[in-house]
């Protein structure tokens, strides 16, 4: 096959050689304000949803107030979308790919955007503007993959009129958010290492964030790259790439460090004050065998502040230390400002997928509480002088078999969790379930990425909506599901006192934020992303998606 | 020798089986290549690679590393990055092993990252190394009479060794299986065949053996088999075979609903069962044949 394969390096080339083009074009055109300017990002979360939490704290905390627990009971339809992958028609298309890849369905599991009224959907390899008051496609942008593994989608990010994005097959590709057509797109991790993309880019300034997964035994890395032009700002690498490296010492060798994992495929939080872009890693590879990589494995499952200037890591705190049941700590951390101890602290707060609860000083790391938020959890044998779970051996994966909660899964995951300022509650999904992990493969060399084990589950114990004191750790209420077999697809609370989630049984559910009251539902199927709000034309709307379709709520 | 063989029968097994697949995850990007020179490939890496490297390229005990994870590996084309560290060999930054220069011509170089690659085209999703040879594995390590004890203490009031489990130990001679059944509670297969358990029943088929009963107001009662329950709704099948739906917060008023689950002592069970018990009580189980 003679198709030239281009580096890195050529692909920026290029990406550069394509911005010097269209910077010409701009540059005749008259002054216009930006779709979306930097500037916008810093805006506490009220009209637009214009980054993948609403803001940069990670909150889901909307100040708009038109919907309320008194007249929550009139939301009804304002429309319903199914988002459509069809190609015939006016489709703007991108890629190295020969466009012989699979096309699937549309996967609404991710944010959607919302500026000046109108919605920017991703799902792998495509992407729709929307017109976000009948639901209305706009333009359609497709990506002719060169493969990988299409799992999910999280979304976009919009730096002035660019709308960028991950691509499956590792490219970040820039668009114009006016016309859907491509700007440009670098190459961020390589596909024949077996990495696949999925994050939804984070815009900082003139700064675009991008993670990446890999399930077979490959670093993981955060990126920044500049956001007009695809060139690369720097790289800061989860786990240690060098002698000499921090956190070496957490594992056996070099060589184990360089294949240990620590993917970064969940957008993090930022905090303009510190310039702390605060973010959390995957599970440690071999993920199931820890016997090749004895020690805690840094920075895996590790919650990290990275200094937005240098890419250097500011601070680190491990939530969780060796694990064993791929069980990443990749869950969008959420920044408080509270109280503790009567004392006003700038915080930081996350629900880890392994079952704990933390709160840590956002400014130096400095370790404040942990708690349990899975009511069943049984790996580890009590909690490190730092706070941290030890994990018990006897329940990582053993030939006869052991009995752990949670299963792969996790207590929670992905689906983001929500935090009500006026209540001072962090809202998570709580889900317990329980399987029997035995080892396959007891090589003393370990397995390679998520192999050597296998797996029976059992069952739930329970599922259930959870709302933590973020002081203590303490739960202040819980509603447990009837029969909910999944977590709900994430959390939105607002200033009125509102929480919005699936409920696991295919109903979205709105419920007060105070209690866990149930005031609204209506069964759409199951909820496959995090409830957004927003207003347009001065009406509030409630947005969900199910699998291919989006539905937008509001009050007449 | 035996992983030698696991690794050589899954490289002849795989051009068949992989042909037809699709490209669903990572490393199967490239295609299977050609097998005739990952054959030649395989003869070479024998005699100047396994020793170091191991017979499944996981690594050996001579201190070379995975080649399935060797981000060099996986990033070389037709030789271009493999070529080079074997003809000049390689001396670890970090110490460890010091790799000997080889001096193969082109074309070995190329039937050498054919069959490397073969072999990386054969791994399983998320990273998980090739199918190699079933490993015997012993699973019954439970002490049986510490299991008697216990399944008479905590189990007896619902089964019988004579009854229902009688002669378990030979209807589910599959250790792993024996175990997950009685621990989750799900009813064994009639005749279930030795070898890897079957697919895990799913929560939705298990959940069918619950029961549940809807109190109206007035007092009506309705009873069945549960269908499906959230905050909302309810549905049975009655005994007669009949679909009732209720809305909980409707008319007429659903006073309560009351959930009869026979693994509910299972779930309770879950949350206190030691690994130890529950591979003493498997060893008791499998004994009784």
């Amino acid at each position: 096959m003679k198709r030239a394969r281009m580096s890195l390096v050529q692909l920026i080339g290029t990406g550069l050689a394509l911005i010097t083009l269209t910077s010409a074009t701009l540059a005749q055109a008259p002054a216009a304000a930006p779709v979306l300017a930097p500037e916008a990002l810093k805006q506490p979360l009220a009209g637009d949803w214009t980054s993948y939490s609403g803001d940069y704290t990670g909150q889901r905390y909307s100040r708009l107030t038109q919907v309320t627990p008194a007249n929550v009971k009139n939301l009804t339809l304002a429309w319903a979308t199914r988002i459509s992958t069809d190609l015939r028609g006016d489709v703007a298309t991108g890629g190295e790919g020969k466009g012989d890849f699979p096309v699937g369905q549309a996967a609404m599991r991710g944010t959607v955007l919302e500026v000046n009224g109108i919605l920017y959907a991703t799902s792998p390899d495509h992407v729709w503007a929307i017109d976000g008051r009948d639901g209305r496609e706009l333009w359609h942008f497709f990506w002719k993959s060169r493969g990988s593994l299409h799992i999910g989608n999280r979304g976009a990010a919009i730096w002035n009129n660019s709308l960028l994005f991950e691509t499956p097959d590792n490219y970040l590709v820039s668009i114009d958010v006016r016309t859907g057509k491509e700007n440009w797109h670098v190459e961020i991790a390589d596909l024949d290492q077996q990495y696949f993309s999925t994050m939804a880019p984070i815009v900082v300034g003139d700064q675009v964030l991008v993670g990446t997964g890999n399930d077979l035994d490959a670093p993981g890395f955060l990126q920044s790259f500049d956001a007009r032009t695809g060139k690369r700002n720097w790289i800061h690498y989860t786990v240690p790439m060098n002698p000499g490296d921090p956190g070496l010492d957490t594992w056996p060798s070099l060589d184990a460090a360089r294949h240990g994992g620590g993917q970064v495929w969940v957008p993090g939080v930022y905090d303009p004050e510190t310039n702390l872009y605060i973010f959390s890693t995957g599970n440690p590879t071999p993920g199931y065998t820890g016997i090749s990589r004895k020690g805690d494995n840094l920075f895996t499952c590790t919650l990290m502040a990275v200094n937005m200037s240098t890419g250097k890591m500011a601070w680190y705190y491990q939530t969780s230390p060796h694990d064993t049941h791929d069980w990443d700590s990749a869950q969008t951390p959420v920044l408080i400002d509270g109280v503790i101890d009567g004392k006003p602290r700038k915080l930081v707060s996350t629900a880890a997928r392994n079952g704990y609860f933390f709160t840590l000083d956002r400014v130096t790391g400095e370790h404040i509480v942990t708690a349990p938020f899975g009511k069943t959890i049984n790996w580890s044998k009590g909690l490190r002088k730092t706070g941290q779970p030890e994990p018990d051996p006897e329940k990582s994966a053993i030939v006869p078999g052991s009995l752990v909660s949670p299963m792969e899964a996790g207590v929670t995951n992905w689906p983001p969790p929500a935090f009500n300022p006026d209540l001072g509650l962090f809202y998570v999904a709580e889900s317990n379930s329980f399987n029997i992990l035995y080892l396959t493969d007891p090589d003393p060399r370990g397995s390679m990425g998520l192999g050597g084990k296998r797996w029976s589950i059992l069952g739930f114990e329970s599922n259930a909506l959870r709302a933590i004191d973020y002081r203590n750790g303490k739960a202040v209420w819980r509603r447990e599901w009837p029969q909910g077999a999944s977590m709900g697809g994430g959390l939105l609370t607002t200033a009125t006192g509102l929480l919005f989630s699936g409920d696991g049984s295919g109903n979205f559910v709105a419920l007060d934020a105070k209690n866990g009251d149930i005031l609204w539902h209506t069964r759409i199927g199951s909820i496959s992303n995090a409830p957004q709000t927003f207003e347009i034309d001065g009406r509030q709307h409630v947005l969900v998606g199910v699998g291919d379709m989006l539905y937008s709520f509001a009050i007449y | 020798m035996r992983v030698f063989l696991a690794a050589l029968l899954a490289v002849l097994s795989l051009p068949i089986d992989a042909a037809q697949a699709p490209p669903a995850y990572p490393a199967q990007q490239r295609g299977p290549g050609d097998p005739v020179l990952a054959a030649r490939g395989l003869t070479l890496y024998t005699s100047f690679c396994r020793a170091c490297h191991g017979a499944d390229m996981r690594g050996g005990d001579m201190g070379g590393p995975n080649l399935l994870r060797s981000q060099l590996v996986l990033g070389d084309k037709n030789g271009d990055a493999i070529g080079p560290v074997v003809r000049a060999g390689r001396v670890p930054a970090a110490g460890g092993t010091v790799m000997p220069p080889m001096p193969l011509p082109d074309d070995d170089v190329r039937a050498l990252a054919e069959y490397m690659h073969s072999v990386v085209f054969t791994a399983q999703p998320q990273g998980a190394p090739p199918p190699s040879a079933a490993v015997a594995l012993n699973l019954l390590v439970g002490n049986a009479r510490a299991g008697e004890r216990y399944f008479k203490a905590e189990c007896a009031s619902c089964h019988s060794t004579t009854g229902d489990l009688a002669g378990i130990g030979s209807r589910v001679p599959n250790i792993e299986q024996l175990q997950n059944n009685w621990v989750s509670g799900r009813r064994p297969a009639a005749a279930a065949p030795p070898g890897p358990p079957g697919p895990a029943v799913s929560a939705q088929t298990a959940r069918s053996t619950v029961r549940v009963t809807v109190t109206l107001a007035g007092g009506e009662q309705v009873t069945g088999r549960l269908v499906r329950m959230d905050e909302f709704t309810v549905s049975l099948t009655t005994d007669a075979g009949d679909y009732r739906s209720f809305t909980r917060r409707g008319t007429p008023r659903v006073e309560a609903v009351r959930v009869d689950d026979p693994l509910a002592g299972h779930r309770a069970l879950w949350t206190k069962l030691s690994n130890k018990t529950m591979h003493d009580v498997t060893a008791y189980l499998a004994g009784l044949k």
